[in-house]
């Protein structure tokens, strides 16, 4: 790519826009993945009764909805950030190309 | 000519291939059902096979596919590969022995995905051409970094490779009574076939036809079980605790991670070897665009997510229907070990489930799809292997680039065949080895080796090729060691008293290192070259945002 071309897009607003909009969502979500997975995993390191504690008067603990739920969780996250780059962070992207023509 | 050597091999298979079956002296009675399916499925494969071979025509075709593949069904291609065999019978087994720390294995496996998806699969589909290698290589040095990316690639699809076609011979030995060697060569030569006349197109339909076929025969053993008690998951979970052993303590975390390092370590490593696996990360050049290569992502979470949910089911209804129960029951090993174990092992809980569920007829389908499953997965790890070889090693460090592309595609036909030969040699070489430590090995490696430097590559501006080549190094190197000296190897593979490094999960301590190694030898580079590589970032990086100048799909 041109340098002339890379200052261009560069000092594009759209492209900055795009760039940040688009990092603190990506990180954001990460973040909240990392955190969800990572207090799940301590908690069988340090507690892991709390997990095996029961629901009710049944059989079925406390670990396996949290479990499935984490498994949601993963899922709906894909779906929310592949929602908004597809259409805000696309629309954004084609502004950036029709302004270099 | 093509055409008539392809037919003549394809034919002389299949009757070799019955010839075999048909005659030896068996585990297993002989499964008339499960062959038959099993011959459609590879006669089925071998179509496609020759039908994509007519379409490949050109390197893109063969890496890549032309680039044609939908969000969609990459997605779906994705989610087969993840979900090998291993996962399938593994992820049982585990729910089978100990109940609630088989979940804590898929948890782990499943949450790399998301974050594939946010940091890493639109810019690798916007600045990579056929593999990973040329992601990491976009800025720097060709020549070390691309020997680099193929020697973690390699190692880690060698290393699968060997536990997956261990995997597979004991698997058909045991499910169609085939002796040991004749169930690899098969394997073998078969995904040889794929890979060299039909490239990643026969390979991406194999792994949808096989994801397709696994996700619906899980999904009825499901079915079946939770039929059983009315839809019921307390009435199926308390059935399990009476029978189990363990009773109540399945329904907790059992001894899986006994402490944090263990507990960050082993899911410091899922998460991060899944974004280093040379064969998944390959997935994201077959398809158009940053935009279809997110909704692979989305569906292939989707799909992995349900299957792992399934096996849940799975396990807890082979405790209700599989153990002590006589029909499954070895009593050989009963009267010399005690207990209740099942014939051929904790892995095979889910195949005898299958039978109390739906009979013979059903068994021989599962039992075709689970060769099915590790069919696809070895011809994805192949091709991957083959490209490391032909477009990183050959075309861009031995032949500086200066190839031309029917000798590029020649030279990845040569080494998928290559490949194949070495991949059955180390099966049958293996056999009586104890490889359960190579997939965790082969993750360590994507993790510490691959993923450090993919990650950095794409993300940090500072990034040289010395880092790059030293901090990668250490990371693989540490890898190896951590392992080798851990107690799954150290221990019960070299059969010393304890091992010198205490703990199964090394990824926290080789990730580290390799962050931490390539960050120190990246920022003490004063080079010229550092400098200019520095200078080319934000052209990389307008790239990798924004896609302009990203390689397009084929027009056929």
């Amino acid at each position: 790519m041109k340098q002339d071309m890379v200052k261009q897009i560069l000092s594009n607003p759209k492209y900055q826009e795009l760039v940040s909009k688009r990092s603190k969502f990506a990180w954001t979500l990460s973040i909240v993945i990392l955190v969800v997975y990572y207090a799940f995993v301590l908690v069988i390191a340090f507690d892991p009764a709390l997990l095996g504690a029961k629901i009710g008067d049944g059989v079925i603990s406390v670990g396996i909805p949290v479990g499935m739920g984490i498994i949601v969780l993963s899922f709906i996250l894909t779906g929310v950030y592949v929602r908004r780059a597809n259409s805000e962070f696309e629309a954004l992207t084609q502004d950036i190309k029709n302004s270099l023509k | 000519m093509k055409k008539i050597l392809f037919l003549s091999l394809a034919l002389s298979l299949a009757v070799f291939g019955a010839e075999a079956l048909s005659g030896e002296v068996q585990k297993q009675p002989l499964n008339i059902s499960a062959i038959i399916m099993f011959l459609v499925f590879v006669a089925g494969t071998l179509g496609i096979t020759y039908w994509a071979a007519k379409r490949t025509k050109t390197a893109k075709d063969f890496y890549t596919a032309g680039g044609g593949i939908t969000g969609f069904q990459n997605g779906l291609a994705i989610a087969g590969d993840y979900m090998s065999a291993a996962s399938f019978l593994g992820i049982s087994a585990l729910v089978y022995g100990a109940g609630f720390d088989g979940l804590i294995y898929s948890i782990g496996f499943l949450v790399g995905w998301p974050l594939i998806l946010f940091l890493v699969s639109e810019r690798l589909r916007n600045l990579g051409k056929y593999t990973f290698a040329d992601v990491v290589a976009y800025r720097l040095q060709q020549i070390p970094i691309r020997t680099l990316a193929a020697a973690g690639s390699i190692t880690t699809v060698i290393i699968y490779l060997i536990a997956q076609m261990v995997g597979a011979g004991k698997l058909i030995q045991l499910l169609f009574g085939l002796p040991y060697s004749w169930a690899v060569i098969i394997v073998g030569t078969l995904m040889v076939l794929y890979v060299t006349f039909g490239g990643m197109l026969a390979t991406t339909w194999v792994q949808i036809i096989k994801a397709v076929l696994l996700l619906a025969g899980a999904s009825f053993i499901a079915l079946a079980v939770l039929m059983q008690f009315n839809f019921s998951f307390e009435g199926l979970f308390a059935n399990a605790v009476s029978i189990h052993p363990k009773h109540d303590a399945i329904m907790s975390p059992g001894g899986l991670v006994p402490d944090a390092f263990s507990a960050i370590s082993l899911g410091l490593g899922l998460m991060l070897g899944t974004a280093g696996l040379p064969h998944i990360l390959m997935r994201f050049f077959t398809v158009a665009d940053a935009k279809e290569a997110r909704k692979s992502v989305f569906v292939a979470t989707g799909f992995i997510g349900y299957f792992y949910i399934l096996t849940f089911i799975i396990g807890f209804g082979a405790i209700v229907m599989v153990l002590n129960n006589p029909q499954y029951l070895d009593v050989a090993k009963q009267a010399a070990e005690g207990g209740a174990p099942i014939l051929g092992g904790n892995n095979m809980a889910a195949i005898h489930l299958s039978h109390a569920v739906g009979g013979n007829f059903f068994l021989g389908f599962i039992s075709a799809v689970a060769f099915a499953t590790i069919l696809a997965v070895v011809s994805g790890l192949t091709l991957a292997g083959a490209s490391a070889i032909s477009h990183d090693l050959y075309a861009n460090v031995f032949m500086r680039g200066k190839i031309d592309e029917a000798n590029e595609m020649r030279i990845s036909k040569i080494a998928t065949i290559a490949l194949g030969v070495i991949a059955i040699f180390l099966g049958i070489v293996f056999e009586k080895q104890n490889i359960a430590f190579m997939v965790g090995l082969a993750f360590a490696i994507a993790a510490s080796a691959n993923f450090p430097v993919l990650f950095l590559a794409m993300f940090w501006k500072k990034l040289t090729t010395r880092g790059a080549v030293i901090g990668g190094a250490l990371g693989l190197t540490t890898a190896i060691v951590l392992v080798i000296l851990s107690p799954i190897v150290w221990v019960d593979v070299f059969k010393n008293a304890e091992a010198i490094f205490p703990s199964k999960y090394p990824a926290l301590i080789s990730v580290t290192v390799a962050f931490a190694a390539i960050w120190f030898f990246s920022i003490t580079d004063k080079s010229e070259t550092a400098a200019e590589e520095i200078e080319a970032f934000d052209a990389q990086n307008i790239r990798s945002q924004t896609g302009i100048g990203a390689e397009g799909a084929s027009s056929h």
